[in-house]
């Protein structure tokens, strides 16, 4: 991707995120925060019949974190579990340096290089680990 | 003055102003550390060769030198640790925990760091003992005021840092200690901040406790000193038992411990930390503290000057007494300003600084940190703020 795109893409990410706000008590609510760094940042995801109907997230948190978690929400939204596992698998791939499908990833790709700066790995995958535990959470509830 | 001869970091390309966290060692330090290693590696107290004999007379030639060096009357008030934390928490666990009824109340602040607060709060859970905040004025200092208004008849400790990590305030410990003692309050020092950064007279000030690391003043990790008055050293219950501080062990019923400073050390201790603390020492010693005192202020002060000038810096802390200046840049999250200005080889500190209840008085959260130290530069300073002054190539930059 080219450079110039993928900072243009992050930055409106970090200054506009998209779905910030607060879930009713139908959501569930998860937080994630990387113990190495500050970022601290609460989801709301409302599941219905195994389909991610809406996400909502509100903290504090960096660039690469709140770009990602942003990107993360728009294109999570209106999957069902196995199609959002997948996402995610494959998301988690890319910044792990694995085989991956980028495919899948649309908007997510501007992560592709995130590697190069090993400190902000875990800012990139922080909204990903708070889904698979909303996820978790969700399987157990049902 | 140049440090670069005397500090293999310094000649790395690396600007570093994260000081607060961690000092940088000289040679003379890592030298004498390796002469240990190289030369005479054996353990200390078992002395029936010459190599461990000179273990022996190094281990506690140390001890002198950290007693002159914090001015306490007597050798056996200095007490090896593994750093300021271990130090508090053998304060609190072992003299406090001890003495202290539910009900009874520790004073601190909201500045404090994390390892002056939980152990506290831990006693707090533990025993019953309540935990108050003397409050801090609008530019964070504490006051003997505040002080005097917040002590009550149920206060049995004002446990406070000399020169605190976020904001940088030194707090006149002499005089607080002074109106503390004469309401029979205990004063425990944390100078995790300070010891490194200005003279320290323990005698002067009259404290009861003082906890100090190594590793911020030049000196090697994992080591630290806790000073405690010999009276009250006495009481303080051992938090390890077992090799080097034990007389004999015969049966239950026989256990007898030696004597101060032994009976606090518990162990086989960082016997090359030791040494390399004490060549840290005299390191410092050489340079002056006055003069590193000085020298501080003067960068602090021109940091202060440089980065005012700047519209889209916050900066929180306007009067630091130390050199210690934490900053927001407008609408940049801190970590991404730590980030930007690592692509530059400049290292500061972003976050809450372990001292995550200060949010309840400055308002912010998270901030960026620059903690300066002697062999920091005008032209070091002066990089950082030209780096700074551009928002516009920060916000391109940061990710």
């Amino acid at each position: 991707m080219d450079p110039e795109l993928r900072r243009e893409i992050i930055l409106d990410n970090y200054n506009n995120p998209q779905h910030k706000g607060k879930g009713t008590s139908n959501y569930i609510k998860v937080n994630t925060n990387n113990s190495s760094c500050i970022d601290n940042i609460d989801l709301w995801v409302l599941f219905e019949d195994n389909i991610i109907k809406d996400i909502k997230f509100d903290g504090e948190a960096c660039a690469i974190s709140t770009a990602s978690t942003s990107i993360m929400i728009k294109e999570l939204i209106g999957k069902s579990l196995d199609e959002a596992l997948r996402f995610i698998d494959s998301f988690e791939k890319m910044i792990d340096e694995e085989k991956y499908n980028p495919e899948l990833l649309n908007e997510a790709n501007v992560f592709d290089e995130i590697y190069k700066q090993a400190n902000r790995k875990t800012c990139a995958t922080l909204p990903y680990k708070g889904i698979i535990k909303a996820i978790e959470e969700y399987k157990k509830r049902r | 003055m140049n440090y670069k001869d005397d500090f293999p970091m310094l000649n790395t390309g690396i600007i570093y102003f994260d000081n607060g966290a961690t000092t940088f060692k000289p040679n003379v330090v890592i030298d004498s550390m390796d002469e240990y290693y190289k030369e005479y590696s054996a353990n200390a107290h078992r002395g029936d060769y010459d190599i461990s004999l000179k273990v022996d007379v190094a281990y506690e030639k140390v001890r002198d030198k950290v007693k002159e060096f914090i001015n306490a009357k007597r050798r056996e008030e200095i007490i090896y640790t593994k750093g300021a934390t271990e130090a508090l928490n053998m304060i609190v666990e072992g003299f406090f925990a001890n003495i202290l009824e539910p009900g009874d109340e520790v004073l601190i602040t909201n500045s404090e760091h994390a390892s002056n607060i939980l152990p506290w709060y831990k006693l707090a859970k533990n025993k019953g003992i309540d935990v108050n905040f003397i409050p801090l004025d609008e530019t964070f200092h504490i006051t003997l005021a505040n002080v005097k208004k917040s002590i009550t008849d149920k206060t049995k400790v004002i446990s406070i840092a000399e020169i605190t990590n976020v904001v940088g305030d030194a707090r006149d410990i002499k005089e607080i200690t002074e109106y503390a003692h004469s309401k029979g309050v205990f004063v425990v020092v944390d100078g995790a901040q300070s010891v490194a950064h200005k003279k320290t007279d323990v005698q002067a000030t009259d404290i009861d406790f003082l906890a100090f690391s190594a590793h911020k003043m030049c000196g090697p990790t994992g080591i630290g000193i806790l000073y405690g008055k010999k009276e009250l050293l006495e009481e303080l219950d051992p938090l390890y038992t077992g090799g080097g501080m034990n007389e004999s062990f015969d049966s239950i019923s026989e256990v007898y411990y030696k004597d101060l400073p032994l009976r606090l050390e518990a162990g086989t201790q960082n016997i090359a930390g030791i040494i390399g603390l004490g060549s840290a020492i005299d390191y410092l010693n050489s340079i002056g503290m006055d003069n590193i005192y000085y020298t501080e202020q003067q960068l602090s002060r021109y940091l202060i000057e440089q980065l005012s000038k700047i519209k889209h810096i916050d900066i929180i802390n306007m009067e630091p007494d130390s050199g210690i200046v934490s900053f927001n840049v407008d609408g940049v999250f801190a970590q991404d300003v730590a980030v930007y200005l690592n692509k530059y080889n400049i290292c500061v500190r972003a976050g809450n600084h372990c001292a995550k209840v200060l949010k309840n008085s400055i308002g912010v959260k998270n901030t960026v940190r620059v903690s300066l130290y002697f062999y920091n530069t005008k032209s070091e300073i002066d990089k950082l703020v030209e780096l700074l002054s551009d928002r516009d190539k920060i916000m391109k930059e940061m990710i």
